[in-house]
């Protein structure tokens, strides 16, 4: 049993982390939050690194590598809150590979692994889906409706009207399809995987959160001390690494079980999802209250990963509704073991 | 990342697992009188069951081979309590002496004090308690107050003890005293292996909030302790006592955890049977005990895996402890809800798990202590200074 990385991953992530440390410094973060734009040319880079590509198969242009190196790239871009419609591409990959024909792999994916086209995933009700990340800037987006069924859409096909999101650091977009599209042949398929993504990106937001909060504590006086040798603060920083264990455990072991063990991914992806949503909560809120007054500046960056946890922690479904597809999966085993 | 056991890892586990399933215990006996030799019915049935892990070579399995032991890895010996705890086996009468006492000796112990004794250890006919905390040392343990003087070749020992579980069965405790009221606080304690049997240690069952007694104090007046029981040398018991302490986190953490899984189970079964899984917040409750419990179960492995292969404990041990304990409150809570009058009802299991899980984040650290471990040592915050 090892929970390490093998060599090539600790390579993606120490080149992840160098190059995001590099490209996506917080002031350059901020430029492109301020003025509501993406990257274009730190994702003109990432593409020609073929980060977009990573996790789909190499007949379709992709990598070809697992859910754990996806994961990987997922927390250090949630750790920088780059600029870049990452995550959504990823996750309307993931559910296209999984979940399409031949044919639709073959017609969508290509593009997206190449990073030509942006994708994005919404759920939606009746062929609406409200808050859409990444929308305003996709131009293939894949909507999946309550009842589990899914369809891929160009968005020239829908009506996609931007919205203002508290996260400025990616777009979002309401979005609106009666009908058009193609219907994907299982819609839940590559959710699990969508879910893992989302789950790592918020363990890097928290992970950020923290390294941020403890060295503003160490550094920040009050009556003479560093504030973080009260107990009331050091305990709350504590508490953020609870947390943030918490969901970067059950997350690695849900991207573990995507690629050894994928009978177990629907509970393992809700297991990191309601984790990884509460984490990202909590963990964000407290940083701004252990910054004190200047945490609720807008000059302080602390800010940007409580927005981006907030718009994560709902995303494709919150830690209740995680919970109770968990309860549902237990309430089944009970029932399985009492018949056999 | 590989989330499977070995080839070898497999084999030792299936090899346990049959074992087990072949040699159950004897039945649990009712708590009742004690017989001539002082021993409840528990102990004796607890005693009885290490003399067959004993027998068949399974009383310690982490040893190594030349103290009986199979040399078992990290992994294997956390697969051990796994399975220990998997199939509702009673804990090994002597498990202060296996777990700690034993490991304790191995690294400060002289060759006389190893060869004279492990075997009872290992065989359970001598049995080991712990004194450590006092009442005026608890979190501050290095505060102890117990004093050992020096008489010839061997010294005196005078002071209170208190939390120590198995007292009235045990023939030696790991005691440790302040042998040097000059020396600063942590330099002036030493190690003792102290002989039960005298009439200078007065056992006193203490009552807990259970009803029982799980615990003793221990009442020391001029008790002897021959020189040859020091260990790890005159001084230099601070550094003893955490070797000892270090064992405690890890052996037994295995076993909680997997203890705390099969609770769970329990009341989701429970909340089955009362129709309670369909309540959407008894749902939402039972889900995040299941999230809590396979993140504990993820960060125990992760803890140990880095240790044998990495060579370097992460901040897992503390957290685990921490989330451990907090759990089981929240579940021995949730099941007053769920199971009804029945867990409110003295003597049942259920008010005695309520009850008794109020005493995890208190024992071997509380969970204060925990935080401020995890603030100073991982996340490097400055310590706390406290006036002297």
């Amino acid at each position: 049993m090892d929970f390490g990385f093998t060599d090539d991953q600790r390579d993606i992530q120490r080149t992840a982390r160098d190059l995001l440390g590099e490209r996506a410094r917080p002031e350059r973060v901020r430029e492109h939050a301020e003025s509501g734009r993406m990257d274009t040319e730190l994702w003109r880079e990432l593409c020609e690194l073929g980060w977009p590509g990573i996790a789909i198969s190499e007949e379709h242009g992709g990598g070809g590598l697992g859910l754990i190196e996806l994961g990987i790239l997922c927390e250090e871009l949630g750790r920088s809150l780059a600029p870049v419609p990452f995550l959504p591409s990823a996750m309307a990959a993931a559910v296209i590979e999984h979940g399409g024909s031949p044919e639709q792999r073959g017609r969508w994916l290509p593009s997206l692994a190449s990073g030509e086209s942006i994708g994005a995933l919404g759920t939606a009700l009746d062929g609406t889906a409200e808050f859409v990340i990444g929308g305003a800037d996709a131009q293939v987006i894949v909507l999946i409706e309550d009842d589990g069924s899914a369809r891929v859409l160009a968005a020239d096909e829908a009506e996609v009207s931007p919205l203002a999101s508290i996260d400025p650091t990616r777009s979002a977009a309401r979005v609106s399809a009666e009908d058009g599209g193609e219907l994907l042949a299982d819609g839940c398929a590559g959710l699990g995987r969508a879910l893992v993504a989302v789950s790592s990106e918020l363990v890097g937001v928290c992970d950020r959160a923290l390294a941020m909060t403890v060295e503003y504590v160490k550094e920040r006086k009050q009556f003479g001390v560093p504030v973080g040798a009260y107990q009331a603060v050091s305990h709350r920083c504590a508490q953020m690494l609870l947390e943030t264990e918490k969901a970067r455990s059950t997350a690695a072991f849900a991207a573990w079980t995507a690629d050894s063990d994928p009978e177990r991914l629907a509970e393992a992806a809700a297991m990191a999802k309601a984790a990884a949503s509460d984490a990202g909560r909590e963990v964000t809120a407290s940083a701004i209250q252990a910054h004190g007054g200047i945490g609720f500046t807008w000059e302080a960056d602390v800010h940007w990963l409580y927005k981006r946890a907030q718009v994560d922690a709902v995303l494709l479904g919150g830690a209740g509704r995680h919970r109770a597809r968990l309860a549902e999966i237990l309430a089944d085993k009970v029932r399985a073991s009492a018949a056999a | 990342m590989d989330l499977t056991f070995s080839p070898k890892e497999i084999a030792f586990r299936d090899e346990l697992r049959g074992w087990l399933a072949e040699n159950p215990p004897a039945p649990e006996p009712a708590e009742g009188g004690e017989d001539e030799g002082g021993e409840g019915a528990q102990f004796k049935w607890r005693r009885d069951w290490q003399r067959r892990l004993y027998d068949a070579g399974w009383a310690a399995p982490a040893w190594p081979t030349e103290y009986g032991g199979r040399g078992a890895s990290l992994t294997e010996s956390a697969i051990y309590f796994e399975e220990i705890g998997r199939a509702r086996v009673p804990m090994a009468a002597n498990v202060l002496g296996l777990l700690l006492g034993g490991p304790t000796l191995m690294v400060w112990g002289t060759d006389e004090q190893k060869e004279r004794h492990l075997p009872p250890i290992l065989s359970a006919e001598e049995i080991w308690c712990q004194g450590f905390s006092e009442p005026d040392a608890g979190s501050d343990l290095a505060s102890l107050k117990t004093r050992a003087v020096k008489e010839g070749d061997e010294w005196v020992v005078s002071g209170q003890k208190v939390w120590t579980s198995g007292a009235q069965y045990s023939k030696w405790c790991m005691l440790v005293a302040r042998s040097d009221n000059e020396a600063a606080k942590h330099k002036g304690l030493t190690y003792f292996l102290m002989d039960m049997e005298q009439d200078a240690v007065q056992v006193r069952p203490l009552r807990q909030i259970t009803g029982e007694a799980e615990f003793n104090e221990l009442f020391i007046e001029e008790a002897r302790i021959p020189d040859a029981n020091v260990v790890g040398g005159v001084g230099n018991g601070w550094k003893v006592a955490l070797t000892t302490l270090m064992n405690e986190r890890a052996g037994l953490g295995f076993a909680l955890q997997i203890r705390l899984r099969q609770l769970l189970d329990d009341l989701i079964a429970k909340a089955a049977e009362r129709g309670l899984l369909d309540d959407a917040r008894i749902a939402d409750a039972l889900a995040e005990l299941h999230v809590r419990c396979e993140s504990i179960r993820l960060l125990a492995w992760k803890g140990l895996t880095d240790v044998e292969r990495y060579g370097q404990p992460g901040p897992e041990g503390s957290l685990v402890k921490w989330l451990w304990s907090d759990t089981n409150q929240r579940l021995t809570q949730l099941a007053v809800d769920i199971v009804g009058p029945e867990a409110l009802t003295a003597g049942e299991s259920w008010s005695y798990e309520l009850l008794r899980a109020r005493g995890n984040t208190i024992e071997g650290g509380t969970t204060e202590v925990l935080k401020n471990i995890v603030a100073e040592r991982v996340l490097g915050l400055p310590r706390l200074k406290v006036a002297a």
